[in-house]
């Protein structure tokens, strides 16, 4: 679960959900993940290195090159989105519940 | 009680359901009071919503800010539309990550069910244009993805 949490934090930032986007359809160098961006390479190996300790993408040695790929559970990870927008609202949910419950009783009145 | 359901509609819905055991009077007051909102709408365990704007009028506003024990924190704002006290809340909203997110705009139903209340949730992203702009994150691809399959799973 720790594991989704980094996911989800690596997820926040826009830059590396498009990097991740690019990724989607292949392999690529660092070089060709910072063209699209109005960023230096080190911002951008920056980022992927936040992406590689979420366990989103995987990178392999190719002389000085380190091309990266999706992680296979990477995409997995990605998918989770939903489930935790479940999971979030379920947490929610069972604290209305007793909330609702605790309304009931006059005198436990929501006091602040 | 029962489970919340939660399922995509067509292109641009999500529509979640969930019962709960009081009246629709109440569960509208705990959607609309900001001494209540503030103590379930918190999401995952761990966070805490330490700001709570819930101006439950037409162009009333809404800003929740959460924060957990780490130092985390992001926020959402949005506004009333409609309200139809304790049958149905229509609202618009955005999260702030901080880069924002599109507008979601949510219509929430309450009705009697037996002693209780049924809940629907209907959320509708934005139009097609946005939605590509949506699409082209690692974020949504994956959440399309999740849609598919909790449609085949429904």
């Amino acid at each position: 679960m720790n594991n989704l949490d980094t996911a989800f934090s690596a997820l926040s930032d826009p830059t590396r959900r498009a990097i991740l986007a690019r990724l989607a359809l292949g392999e690529h160098t660092v070089m060709e993940l910072a063209q699209p961006f109005d960023m230096s390479q080190p911002a951008i190996s920056k980022h992927l290195r936040v992406l590689e300790s979420a366990g989103l993408i995987a990178r392999r040695v190719e002389g000085a090159k380190r091309p990266c790929r999706l992680a296979k559970g990477g995409v997995e990870a990605i998918d989770q989105w939903l489930a935790m927008l479940r999971r979030a609202l379920t947490a929610n949910y069972d604290r209305l519940d007793a909330l609702l419950t605790e309304m009931k009783t006059p005198k436990t009145r929501t006091k602040r | 009680m029962s489970k919340l359901t939660l399922k995509t509609e067509g292109d641009k819905h999500i529509v979640v359901t969930r019962r709960f055991a009081a009246p629709p009077e109440a569960v509208y007051r705990a959607h609309t009071d900001p001494k209540l909102v503030q103590k379930w709408l918190l999401g995952p365990e761990g966070w805490t919503m330490p700001v709570c704007i819930c101006e439950a009028r037409p162009q009333g506003k809404i800003r929740y800010e959460w924060a957990n024990e780490k130092g985390g924190g992001f926020y959402l704002t949005g506004e009333f539309i409609e309200l139809e006290p304790h049958r149905r809340i229509v609202h618009v909203e955005r999260m702030h990550l901080p880069d924002v997110t599109p507008d979601n705009h949510v219509e929430t139903r309450f009705e009697s069910d037996g002693t209780g209340t049924l809940m629907t949730m209907r959320m509708t992203l934005p139009d097609v244009e946005t939605r590509t702009q949506m699409l082209s994150t690692g974020m949504e691809r994956g959440m399309e993805a999740s849609y598919v399959r909790l449609e085949r799973m429904l």
